[in-house]
């Protein structure tokens, strides 16, 4: 029964090369068909044509836009995976969408993005996910000790608040905010914002830097918590330090491109049925497939009824749980 | 080496462990005894820093534990849990005892140095599980799941070694082989260690000092001849026994049969 481990920096370059592939097959398809052939003369030489504008003014940024959230998700479900020890929490489990979601429906339906322009609407997303960050940890922290059962149920519940709140939010819009509510929350990689994007990419791979830090305490976290306090992590800082981090990847996210479901909780799983629940590869695999995937979908969402538009978090739902379903019928331990 | 002073602690307002008092010399094999409840590894929880004292100190090398960081412990105390890994983790054998090496990790260090690996192979093959390093943990039995984590804790270069019935779920072969390495350790490289035993037999044969726990309290500190008679374990696990002496190890020896009154 003995078996050797695939060497990590295999799993780098194989999952390195999906990235590459998933993002230049994005950049080459699309509605207006762009043969390969033009792509490259464009490139070289072509600035200040429609193809270019096309090619770096709308796809580039997009792709961009996926990689970074696609990272910043799977990172957040990996961090939080381990600390609950519970393979069914994901980013979204928390509430911290659910805030952000509640704070942007309000902004919509009192017609503030109006008055307050276009990043009036990330900036109450962010607002609402630090207002439930804050809220869950003051809940939480019980003489200085970070009860992660009572935060996990926490969070839910203010999950379904917010959803009521949310529905009653629609109930009392006209046509018109309740269609934007609607779209924002499905969620879409569409955004014409540079600064934003920069931001995402910033926040996504700083969230990357700072957690690979704690490669090993994740490592011995996701034995259990007295087993880490055993093994010399200060528990109680790692745990408050990486929810926070976690919070923050997943607050940004969603408060830039709305609610992309199941990334956060499909990729993590997947990545680690492949690489094992060492947090060294774990943590960069899990960036790179939740990258390749999130690219991926958004490409078909675009293409599959071009010229119109599918909301990516139907097809991250159908194809990541097809997957997911799949690999787990060929899990070792089932 | 050790020493607890006035340690009284418990879990919430609820004091299970009152005002316990021992020092704890270098080279020691301390076996902490006492019936279900009395607090055995409270103490130890008490003494690995996971539950903090209501009052008193427990000092080690003469420092406060409480004024020690948690990773400058885990490199000067190592603890194996009882009956270990009841759940899954899908790691082999030479990854789990590698995570014993965590408290040498610098900030910047993601790759296990060759000292690490050097130090993790010499603590599986004290253990006998060398052989089986490639092993994943799931597949593992018992008796090997808790050597494997002997290893571990091994690896952490300890000075002080503690363990939560190491033998309990064994079978005989098991608790021999490891209470047999674990005096071994003891002797040959001159690891302090304290372990809780359930088996008053085996806490006579192998521990050259013992500590019974009655209620919280610490009923008596001495050589297992000290402690185990017959008195004592009547009046402490309200059962009658007789108490031998052992033909060659002249430890006493404990038993227990039908109709004891009959006999005594």
């Amino acid at each position: 029964m003995d078996k050797k481990r695939i060497p990590w920096f295999l799993f780098i370059l194989l999952f390195s090369i999906m990235l590459l592939v998933v993002s230049v097959v994005s950049f080459s398809v699309g509605t207006s068909h762009i043969t390969f052939r033009k792509i490259i003369s464009t490139i070289l030489n072509g600035k200040q044509t429609i193809t270019h504008t096309i090619l770096f003014d709308i796809r580039l940024p997009r792709i961009l836009l996926a990689f970074a959230i696609g990272g910043a998700l799977s990172i957040a479900g990996v961090i939080l995976q381990a600390m609950f020890r519970n393979p069914l929490v994901e980013p979204y489990t928390l509430g911290i969408s659910g805030g952000a979601a509640l704070f942007v429906s309000l902004n919509i339906a009192l017609k503030l993005n109006q008055r307050f322009g276009l990043l009036s609407l990330p900036t109450s997303g962010i607002l609402g996910s630090i207002a439930v960050i804050l809220i869950l940890y003051v809940l939480s922290v019980k003489k200085g000790v970070l009860k992660i059962q009572g935060l996990l149920l926490t969070g839910v519940m203010i999950s379904f608040i917010s959803s009521s709140l949310i529905m009653l939010i629609m109930a009392v819009s006209h046509t018109e905010g309740l269609h934007r509510i609607v779209f924002w929350i499905m969620g879409s990689l569409e955004e014409s914002n540079s600064l934003l994007l920069k931001l995402m990419l910033l926040v996504s791979f700083l969230g990357l830097g700072i957690s690979y830090l704690f490669c090993f305490d994740l490592n011995a976290l996701s034995l259990g918590e007295e087993e880490a306090l055993h093994l010399g992590i200060n528990v109680e800082r790692t745990k408050k330090f990486l929810f926070v981090v976690a919070s923050m990847l997943t607050g940004f996210s969603v408060s830039i491109a709305g609610i992309i479901g199941f990334v956060g909780l499909f990729v993590p799983h997947f990545v680690r049925m492949m690489v094992g629940i060492d947090h060294r590869i774990l943590l960069i695999s899990a960036f790179l497939c939740g990258a390749s995937f999130l690219i991926l979908c958004d490409t078909l969402a675009r293409i599959i009824i071009s010229p119109l538009e599918l909301p990516v978090g139907v097809i991250t739902g159908i194809v990541g749980g097809g997957l997911f379903i799949y690999a787990l019928t060929k899990k070792k331990y089932a | 080496m050790l020493e607890v002073k006035g340690l009284t602690c418990g879990y919430n307002k609820r004091f299970i462990l009152k005002n316990i008092n021992f020092k704890l010399k270098n080279h020691a094999l301390l076996g902490i005894i006492g019936p279900n409840g009395s607090g055995k590894t409270t103490l130890l929880r008490a003494i690995t820093k996971i539950i903090k004292p209501q009052k008193g100190k427990i000092l080690f090398e003469g420092r406060d534990i409480w004024q020690m960081g948690f990773r400058e412990l885990a490199q000067k105390m190592a603890f194996v849990p009882q009956a270990p890994l009841s759940y899954e983790v899908d790691m082999t054998v030479e990854e789990f005892v590698l995570l014993g090496r965590i408290p040498y990790h610098k900030v910047f260090q993601f790759l296990d140095t060759k000292y690490d690996k050097a130090v993790a192979k010499k603590a599986m093959a004290l253990t006998h599980t060398l052989n089986i390093k490639d092993r994943f943990i799931p597949e593992l039995s018992g008796g090997e799941r808790q050597l494997v984590y002997l290893a571990r804790a091994l690896a952490q270069e300890p000075k002080l070694l503690l363990l939560d019935e190491p033998t309990a779920h064994l079978d005989i072969a098991h608790q021999i082989k490891i209470l047999d390495l674990i005096k071994n350790l003891n002797n040959s490289f001159k690891l302090t260690v304290i372990i809780v035993l359930h088996d008053l037999n085996l806490a006579s044969q192998y521990c050259n000092e013992l500590i019974l726990l009655n209620n919280g309290y610490l009923y008596k500190m001495g050589t297992p001849q000290e402690i185990l008679t017959a008195e004592i374990i009547e009046h402490v696990y309200q059962t009658k026994v007789i108490v031998k002496e052992k033909f060659v190890s002249s430890r006493p020896y404990i038993f227990w049969d039908f109709h004891m009154e009959d006999l005594t």
